[in-house]
């Protein structure tokens, strides 16, 4: 069943207060160096929303998502992810956060020493509960995802860049993680497999509705994201009508010299009078 | 080259040596602690132990009838030709052999270990692995800790046993000393004392080769350039931490046995 686009002028039912929000990052400070990266910022992912994190280079759009998963602490603020503060846990509970959480790296980071098989069903095997022979089923439903079920013994350093950035959308996906980080997942692709690597997502998010956070500097991918929907019936991403959004909450983050200058929707964001979003977005 | 004030040198080398024994202790730690990798222990056995096989074969034989070479024109100039078996087997048993193993391993698998995970550090496979609910320390250095000590003790017995017939050949087949006389000399003269201390060493030195291997690898920063920058460091390093700590071990256990 495809998402139903609904009008842009409905309010879109969504919950609200801290139960519905699956990240919240409170006053959040990091530096690098003494150079200050993120600078007290505070937002909100809500369950089921998928939120596009934009920025130039280095304005620690990656950050964030590592910080999410606590491969990061913070100077300083807070960050709660499924309501656990993540700057406070031990490593060994963090172990236990992050089995809930998908992650697509921005090199798609596959072990190499590793068969597709093997790395897609690595968290499987891994948390113990499936047989290597009941791995099989879970793997090749992954992989069928993202149309590679012919690649299952092929070792990543076979695979082209998009190809291995959806083994890697497949290794994430496979236990149905309750949120989503996507990093630059199209970042050194061409246009074409950058394409199909949204449509992936854009899949994902209306299909399966993980909340997700998306970081990228492709500002004409979050674009599409926004404007486009899956048509389950007949497998495809088709554009949405005019003036009807998605059935999944899609909103963007824009962050500027370590600050969030921007957080809303598309149609907030192309309506903004701000010269640098304005300059930005076109 | 960048300058570096004496005050951040000695903050870094602190912090290093500190980030060491963590992970060093949290390597021997981890075997208490669940998940245990029995199958990737068994996999770095296999590689570390079985991979440095024909390296030790082909030291310890040569490190053996080198030994005898050189001390049997000694010997015999005080016509004690017939104490060549006695030599080479205290010589290998308690000392070249440990050392020569441990070295040559050293030089074979800490490298291995530091490229292997450097390489995982700047292509984000460790991050990843951690984002995957994974403890790398758990899944990637003990498993690599327990193996190469454990593998090290038998290494350094096959490297003993081929030192002293590599030693038998040359005494034999260049000195003519009779094959039994030579055996039978190389083993009476070994004591409890002389094996312990020999069969100890290779604990310590499979430890620190796995050790700093693993601390490299994991702290290589700075891509490919980075990663060969480890990989130099963890052989240099491991190398001369096992003469450092052989030398105190020999000087200890010379000391607690009170040793002729």
């Amino acid at each position: 069943m495809a998402a139903p686009p609904t009008a842009i002028e409905q309010s879109a039912p969504s919950e609200t207060g801290a139960s519905a929000n699956v990240i919240v990052f409170e006053n959040v400070s990091i530096a690098f160096e003494g150079k200050t990266v993120l600078d007290g910022i505070s937002f909100h992912l809500e369950r089921g929303e998928t939120k596009a994190i934009l920025g130039i280079a280095g304005s620690g759009k990656s950050t964030i998502l590592k910080l999410s998963l606590g491969l990061m602490r913070p100077d300083d603020g807070h960050i709660y992810v499924l309501g656990d503060d993540v700057t406070q846990m031990r490593e060994d509970d963090l172990f236990e956060l992050r089995r809930k959480i998908g992650m697509v790296f921005q090199e798609s980071a596959l072990f190499d020493s590793l068969t597709v098989r093997e790395n897609v069903a690595f968290r499987l095997l891994e948390e113990g509960h499936v047989s290597e022979g009941a791995i099989e089923e879970p793997v090749r439903e992954a992989l069928s995802f993202v149309e590679l079920e012919n690649t299952v013994d092929k070792f990543p350093s076979e695979l082209s860049g998009g190809m291995r950035r959806r083994v890697a959308i497949a290794r994430a996906i496979i236990t149905h993680p309750e949120i989503l980080l996507y990093d630059s997942p199209t970042g050194g692709l061409d246009p074409v497999t950058s394409t199909t690597i949204i449509e992936l997502i854009v899949k994902q998010r209306d299909v399966y509705k993980t909340s997700s956070l998306l970081v990228t500097h492709r500002i004409q991918d979050t674009f599409m994201m926004a404007t486009h929907y899956f048509d389950r019936k007949v497998n495809k991403m088709l554009p949405l009508p005019k003036g009807a959004r998605g059935e999944v909450p899609m909103t963007f983050l824009i962050l500027r010299d370590g600050k969030i200058i921007f957080d809303g929707d598309v149609n907030q964001l192309v309506h903004s009078k701000d010269e640098y979003l304005k300059e930005f977005i076109s | 080259m960048e300058l570096i004030s004496p005050t951040e040198f000695a903050k870094e080398t602190v912090n290093s040596v500190q980030d060491y024994f963590l992970l060093a202790t949290q390597s021997v730690a981890n075997l208490f602690r669940k998940p245990r990798y029995f199958a990737d222990m068994i996999q770095q056995a296999d590689l570390i132990g079985f991979g440095s096989l024909p390296i030790i074969v082909l030291t310890g034989l040569s490190i053996g009838a080198e030994l005898a070479l050189n001390s049997a024109n000694t010997l015999e100039r005080f016509g004690s030709l017939s104490l060549i078996g006695q030599l080479v087997s205290v010589g290998m048993v308690r000392e070249l052999g440990p050392i020569i193993t441990g070295l040559m391993v050293a030089g074979r698998n800490a490298s291995g270990m530091a490229s292997e995970l450097g390489s995982m550090v700047v292509t984000e496979q460790i991050d990843a692995m951690r984002a995957l609910g994974t403890d790398p320390m758990k899944k990637l250095v003990t498993p690599r800790v327990i193996a190469t000590t454990v593998m090290l003790f038998f290494l350094t017995i096959i490297s003993d046993l081929l030192g002293l017939f590599g030693g038998a050949m040359v005494s034999v087949l260049l000195f003519g000393l009779d094959w039994h006389q030579y055996w039978d000399t190389a083993y009476q003269t070994l004591v409890f004392q002389d094996v312990f201390m020999g069969l100890m060493k290779p604990l310590f030195f499979g430890f620190i080769i796995a050790t700093i291997g693993c601390y490299y690898g994991t702290t290589a920063r700075g891509g490919t350039q980075g990663v060969g920058r480890a990989t130099t460091q963890a052989v240099v390093a491991s190398s001369v931490l096992i003469l450092i700590v052989d030398l105190f071990i020999t000087k200890f256990l010379m000391a607690v046995f009170a040793y002729r």
